[in-house]
C-alpha cells in the first residue's frame, strides 16, 4: 500500500505496509505480525488482560519462551530460586489460559527468544516483530522491523495485535570494503557505536548497508542488528537478499513451496529505492576496523584492542571528564594504560548477541588444542537447545570441555545476571554480550565487551589480548 | 493509570549522562510478577552498600530528596533495557516527572504509560533547573501539563513540548488499549488484506 510514489527506504516500506490507521496527530496504529513473549516482562501484561476481561487477539501470531530467568545448569532438577520458579510457572499458567504457543524449559527448541525466533522461521523478512526486550532489534537482520517494547505495550499488543507509534527517522550506516582477518560483526558494531555514541541513533531506525554488511552471514547480521539499541536506535535492519532467503528456507514456521517463492518476490521488493531519503548517513571503511573491546561502563566506551584507555584530561566537558573518571574507578583501570594485557577472571561466551552456531565455531577455532589459563572461569552458554545440539554434532562441545570451558544449557545467563550466573564484586569478565553497564553482570562486576574469538583468546591467555596474535598462523 | 495535571514538588538533581535502566533497577529485582514494590530497590547499587546500608552520599538518601517527585538528569536518560520495571521503580519511589536534555526512546515511551511525564529541555535549561533543585526544600518546581510550563522557584516559567496525544492521555489518565480497541473493525479489515496472505500462522503445543 504505497502512500507515495517518491523513493522509499526499507523501513518506510515495511512501515507503510503495516499501518492500519493514521490518527489525526500522525500517531499510527501499526499492525504487529509477530509478538514474542518471555517470562520477565509479561506477567503484569497478562494480569492486565485478566483484570479487564480481555483475550489475546492473535495467539497464532504470538510465541512464548523462557530465557531470562532460567538456570543454565542441570535441567533435570527443579529451579531452586523460588521467585524465578514463580515467574516461570506464571508464564506457563498464562500461556495455557490464553492459548499462546510456548517452548517450555525442557523443550529441545527452548532458548533465548532472539535466537529462537529466527531459528524457527517464526521471524521472517518484511514483518513487524515486537517483544518486551530491547534486543528484539536482532530480528531486523532478516529485513524485518523489529523493536523492543515495555510491558504496557506487551499488553496492548496481546489485546489488539497493534501498537501506537509515530514513524522513526531513517539512518543509513554503510560499511564499505572488506574487513581484515580476525574482525567480526561484533567488531564492526562496536566500531559503529564508538563512532555514533549510545544516543547516536535515538529516534532512528538504522539500515545497515554496504559491501561489508552484504558479506556477513545471517548470524553476523543478527549480532549487528542486536546492538542497534546500544547505539540508541529504535531498530536496526538489513535488506533481505539471497543470503536471507537461503537462511529462511525450510525453517519450521517459514512459508513452504509456492508460498515461499511468492514471499521471496515480496521480500525482494522491500530493498530501499535508489534515491530514498535518509535523515542521517554514516559511512565506515571496513579496512579501518580492528578487533574491538570496551574499556568503560557504556558500550560507546570502545577501543581497538591495540589502543589505550582514555584520560579525563582528554575532554573539555567537566561532566564527561567526571564520567570517564567514574568509569575508570569502577573498572579498576588507569587513565592512559593499554587495554591489552589486562588480566581477566571470567570469560562468558553467550547472549542474544553472540551465542549462535557460527559464534561457537569462531570460539572453537581459537580454543582447539589450547587450554583456559589458570584461575580463569570460562563458560559457554549456547543460544538455544538446537544450537547446543548442532554444536555437539560437530564436536564443538569436546573442544570447549577439553579447553576447560563449562558447556551449559541455553538461556540469557550472565549477560544480565538475573539467574545464578553472575560476577562477584570486582571480577573482570571478557564477555560476548551487549552491555557493560555498572553491575550488569552482577553487582560490582566489570565487563569488557568483545567478539567470541576475542573472548576465547582472553580465556586462553588469561588477559585481554589481540586474537590476531594468537591465531596468526591460521587467519 | 493516575492522571497527571499539575505537580508542585521537590526535584532531585542527578547531573549524570546515560543513566541506564540497569542502574534504575538492577536485573536481579526483575523477578517480581507485580508492578509495585520496586521503589525500595530503585538505584540499588548507588543507594545501598554491600550490607544494605544507605549510602549517605547518594542524592535520594538525602533530605529533602528522599521525598523528590521530580528527577533532573543529563543526556540519554533510561538507555539500555526495555524493562518497564524502570518507570515502575521510579513511580513506586514517588517520581512523577523526569526532566533531561534527551531520553532513550523505549524508556521515554514507558514513562507515559505509567503516568510519569518525561520532559525534554536543552542542557542549559536543565542546568538552571538543576541549580534550583540544589536549593533543597525551599525550592520546589511546579510542572503544569495543562499549560505546558515549568514554574521555577523565582517565578520564571519555562515552556516545554509534549506530544498532543500523549498529553491528552496523561491529563485524562486514559488506558490506550481501550482507545485502540475502538478501531477493531479497521484492524480486522487489515488482517484480511489479500497482500497479507503469505504470513503464516503459528501453532505449537501449549502444554509442557
Amino acid at each position: 500500500m504505497p502512500v507515495t510514489n517518491s523513493p522509499r527506504t526499507l523501513f518506510d516500506k515495511i512501515w507503510d505496509d503495516h499501518v492500519v490507521e493514521r490518527l489525526e496527530d500522525g500517531t499510527c496504529i501499526l499492525y504487529i505480525d509477530r509478538h514474542l513473549v518471555h517470562e520477565v516482562t509479561s506477567p503484569q501484561a497478562f494480569e492486565g488482560l485478566r483484570m479487564s476481561g480481555r483475550r489475546v487477539r492473535r495467539p497464532d501470531a504470538t510465541v512464548a519462551v523462557v530465557d531470562h530467568n532460567v538456570p543454565t545448569s542441570d535441567r533435570s532438577k527443579p529451579i531452586e530460586e523460588p521467585q524465578s520458579r514463580l515467574q516461570i510457572e506464571t508464564l506457563e499458567k498464562n500461556v495455557a489460559e490464553f492459548g499462546v504457543p510456548y517452548f517450555p524449559l525442557r523443550s529441545a527448541s527452548q532458548g533465548i527468544v532472539h535466537v529462537v525466533g529466527p531459528e524457527q522461521g517464526i521471524s521472517l523478512p518484511g514483518m513487524t516483530i515486537v517483544c518486551g526486550d530491547s534486543h528484539t532489534s536482532t530480528h531486523g537482520a532478516l529485513g524485518s522491523l523489529a523493536f523492543g517494547i515495555g510491558t504496557s505495550e506487551v499488553e496492548h499488543v496481546l489485546a489488539t495485535q497493534t501498537i501506537l507509534q509515530k514513524p522513526a527517522k531513517n539512518m543509513r550506516v554503510s560499511v564499505e570494503g572488506k574487513v581484515g582477518p580476525g574482525v567480526t560483526a561484533k567488531d564492526i558494531m562496536l566500531a559503529i557505536i564508538g563512532r555514533i555514541g549510545t544516543a547516536g541513533g535515538t529516534g532512528h531506525v538504522i539500515e545497515f548497508a554496504g559491501s561489508a554488511i552484504r558479506d556477513l552471514d545471517m548470524a553476523g547480521r543478527m549480532t549487528l542488528c542486536n546492538m542497534s539499541i546500544e547505539a540508541g536506535a529504535r531498530a536496526g535492519l538489513v535488506a533481505p537478499d539471497e543470503t536471507t532467503f537461503a537462511y529462511v528456507k525450510g525453517r519450521p514456521f517459514a512459508p513452504k513451496g509456492e508460498a515461499f517463492e511468492q514471499a521471496c518476490d515480496y521480500w525482494r521488493s522491500l530493498a530501499s529505492d535508489e534515491g530514498a531519503y535518509f535523515d542521517t548517513e554514516v559511512t565506515l571503511a571496513a579496512e579501518e576496523i580492528v578487533p574491538s573491546i570496551t574499556w568503560g561502563t557504556s558500550p560507546q566506551d570502545v577501543l581497538p584492542i591495540t589502543g589505550a584507555v582514555p584520560s579525563p584530561s582528554d575532554v573539555a566537558d567537566p561532566a564527561r571528564a567526571a564520567q570517564i573518571q567514574r568509569a575508570l574507578d569502577y573498572m579498576g583501570l588507569e587513565a592512559g594504560q593499554t587495554i591489552a594485557g589486562t588480566p581477566v577472571d571470567v570469560v562468558f561466551i553467550g547472549s542474544c548477541t553472540n551465542s549462535r552456531l557460527e559464534d561457537l565455531r569462531a570460539a572453537a577455532d581459537v580454543l582447539r588444542g589450547r587450554h583456559v589459563a589458570e584461575g580463569v572461569r570460562a563458560m559457554i552458554v549456547p543460544g538455544s537447545g538446537l544450537v547446543k545440539h548442532a554444536a555437539e554434532a560437530e564436536g564443538l562441545d569436546k573442544i570447549f570441555l577439553d579447553a576447560g570451558f563449562e558447556w551449559r544449557e541455553a538461556g540469557c545467563s550472565m549477560c544480565l545476571g538475573m539467574n545464578p550466573d553472575r560476577l562477584t564484586p570486582g571480577q573482570r569478565c571478557a564477555s560476548t554480550s551487549n552491555r557493560n553497564f555498572e553491575g550488569r553482570q552482577g553487582p560490582g562486576g566489570r565487563t569488557h565487551l568483545c567478539s567470541p574469538a576475542m573472548a576465547a583468546a582472553a580465556a586462553v591467555t588469561g588477559r585481554l589480548c589481540d586474537v590476531r596474535e594468537l591465531v596468526k598462523e591460521t587467519v | 493509570m493516575d492522571k497527571f495535571t499539575e505537580l508542585t514538588a521537590i526535584a532531585a538533581p542527578m547531573p549524570t549522562e546515560n543513566i541506564d535502566t540497569d542502574q534504575i533497577i538492577p536485573a536481579r529485582f526483575l523477578k517480581t510478577i507485580q508492578r509495585t514494590g520496586l521503589g525500595k530497590n530503585a538505584f540499588a547499587a548507588q543507594r545501598y552498600d554491600a550490607e544494605g546500608n544507605e549510602n549517605p552520599d547518594f542524592v535520594l538518601n538525602q533530605e529533602p530528596y528522599r521525598h523528590a517527585e521530580i528527577l533532573i538528569t543529563y543526556d540519554n536518560l533510561g538507555c539500555g533495557s526495555s524493562r518497564e520495571h524502570a518507570p515502575w521503580a521510579l513511580l513506586d519511589f514517588g517520581i512523577r516527572c523526569v526532566i533531561a536534555p534527551s531520553f532513550a526512546d523505549i524508556f521515554f515511551n514507558n514513562c507515559f504509560k505509567n503516568g510519569i511525564l518525561p520532559i525534554r529541555l536543552p542542557r542549559e535549561i536543565c542546568d538552571e533547573l538543576m541549580d534550583d533543585a540544589r536549593q533543597g526544600s525551599n525550592s520546589r518546581l511546579t510542572v503544569d501539563l495543562e499549560r505546558q510550563v515549568i514554574v521555577r522557584p523565582n517565578g520564571e516559567t519555562i515552556a516545554f513540548d509534549v506530544d498532543p496525544f500523549r498529553r491528552h492521555m496523561l491529563l485524562e489518565g486514559l488506558d490506550d488499549i481501550g482507545q485502540t480497541m475502538a478501531h477493531d473493525a479497521e484492524i480486522t479489515s487489515f488482517e484480511h488484506r489479500p497482500s497479507r496472505a503469505w504470513v503464516p500462522s503459528i501453532t505449537i503445543g501449549t502444554s509442557k
